[in-house]
């Protein structure tokens, strides 16, 4: 029996959690910072570390009170080294690597992109690989073949803006505030989807997403009609974000051969994403696994999750070992 | 104060390259304009002109993304600090001493703390059209100022004087 403490610092959520054997969530603690930042229509990296100092020990602390254990309890204590802010990274880093050394336990250093993938076997437990994971939020657009855990293969990303971030710039330029997924879902449900034929871009070639182009065509869209519907635009900005995520989720499937398909990250949260999502692979006869809204936001439960798995096949890491904000798969961690 | 135009993103990544081909180690090069104006496009070409293999996609999310090619690219996107005079926080003398070229996105807030000479490019939309773009070229201190008959010639061909 393996009990880690999980700790998840990547961008503006504060998260601790205790995670025994890789699937047995013993608490899960999220402070979010997302007021905080919402007044300037995006994560304030300053800002974000800031609060991370401060929150961070009381997350800790009711993380292992939620769950019952006291220090002596604990056989590792891991944290996401990136990819993410390198500030609000660092304090999460140097919390784990403090508690392991004063604790004599291993640090575990996670990535954070394995740990939402990992999230979905958390929930999940019957999934069977091969699996093709839509990882969808602010930073990050990517389809990966998980062929099982630990073992990842990217298929396609965006080559410009992440679909989250696509959302929040449009958002902001409609005025609708922060975070930008939920405001537009939210518009989007009173608005016709088929209103305005934005561009699905590379919508027929290859795996990799572009979303700068729908952007651009948002805003000059806007521009040359001031009087147009707020719901329609945001319907049918969505309506093209969602096709061309599923049109192409489908296809690597279909191209690897997958057994289901798996959403994560924030805009995993998006209504339509996730029924659409859902009827493909029912139209394709796939597996599929839609994450809880407490699964799609960074949570402390999938780093304890994924920790139990690199520390069981890789083992401790270094204490010398970084923060890296740009890290990728294959991991290097 | 030089204008110039574009018509396209690729012809927006062409005119990068152009300018590309004249910088140097530490040079910054601010990029000012609205919302799909064309400041990433800009990176893009850039980053191709000086041998950059990786996609370069937007820095927003981690606001510094760094690449190898020819010479280190630093690519900065700062809109969020806009409101908060926090630029200093960025490190930005620490990525011009690293000996790269600096691109800034959503140059406006960082001013106060940039180095004496820079290249500043303003991007906006022109009126009715959805492609084309408008780019006035500011050049600011020495370093930029001896390198101005080049600059016009690297850029004449979408020079709208």
């Amino acid at each position: 029996m393996t009990t880690i403490l999980g700790i998840e610092t990547s961008c503006d959520e504060t998260a601790a959690a205790v995670v025994r054997d890789g699937h047995d969530v013993l608490s899960s603690v999220v402070s979010s910072q997302v007021d905080l930042h919402a007044r300037y229509g995006g994560v304030v990296p300053e800002l974000a570390s800031r609060a991370h100092v401060q929150l961070l020990t009381p997350v800790i602390a009711e993380s292992m009170v939620e769950a019952g254990v006291g220090e002596n309890d604990i056989d590792a204590v891991a944290a996401t080294v990136g990819p993410g802010l390198i500030g609000s990274l660092l304090v999460g880093v140097a919390a784990a690597k403090a508690m392991a050394l004063v604790w004599g336990v291993p640090f575990v250093a996670v990535n954070h992109l394995e740990a939402h993938f990992v999230a979905a076997f958390l929930e999940e437990p019957e999934l069977r690989p091969p699996l093709v994971v839509l990882l969808v939020s602010g930073g990050h657009t990517l389809l990966v073949e998980v062929k099982e855990i630990g073992h990842y293969r990217v298929l396609g990303g965006t080559i410009d803006d992440a679909a989250g971030e696509a959302f929040d710039k449009v958002a902001r330029y409609l005025g609708l505030g922060y975070p930008g997924g939920p405001a537009i879902d939210r518009e989007a449900a009173k608005g016709d989807p088929e209103a305005i034929r934005f561009p699905r871009a590379m919508l027929d070639e290859g795996l990799d997403f572009s979303f700068s182009g729908l952007k651009t065509s948002v805003i000059n869209y806007v521009r040359k009609h001031p009087d147009v519907s707020t719901v329609d635009v945001c319907a049918s900005f969505q309506q093209a974000v969602v096709e061309v995520l599923v049109a192409k989720a489908r296809r690597a499937a279909r191209e690897i051969g997958a057994a289901g398909m798996a959403l994560a990250g924030g805009v995993a949260a998006n209504s339509q994403l996730r029924t659409h999502l859902l009827d493909a692979c029912e139209a394709d006869g796939l597996q599929a696994f839609l994450p809880s809204r407490a699964m799609c936001t960074d949570n402390a439960a999938m780093v304890g999750a994924a920790a139990w798995y690199r520390l069981r096949d890789h083992g401790p890491t270094p204490l010398d070992a970084g923060a890296d904000p740009n890290l990728r798969i294959p991991l290097t961690a | 104060m030089t204008v110039l135009r574009t018509t396209s993103v690729e012809e927006t990544r062409q005119m990068a390259g152009a300018i590309a081909t004249l910088a140097r180690p530490g040079d910054v090069i601010l990029l000012v304009g609205d919302l799909g104006a064309g400041k990433t496009a800009f990176a893009q070409g850039f980053a191709r002109a000086i041998g950059v293999e990786e996609q370069v996609t937007s820095p927003t999310f981690t606001l510094v993304r760094s690449y190898k090619g020819k010479m280190v690219l630093h690519h900065l996107d700062v809109y969020r600090l806009e409101w908060l005079h926090e630029a200093e926080d960025l490190g930005l003398a620490e990525l011009v001493d690293d000996g790269g070229v600096v691109l800034i996105e959503w140059g406006d807030a960082v001013t106060r703390v940039l180095p004496n000479s820079f290249l500043e490019l303003r991007f906006t939309f022109v009126e009715d059209d959805d492609d084309h773009r408008a780019i006035a070229v500011r050049v600011v201190g020495p370093s930029w100022a001896n390198r101005a008959v080049a600059l016009a010639t690297a850029t004449q061909k979408w020079s709208a004087s």
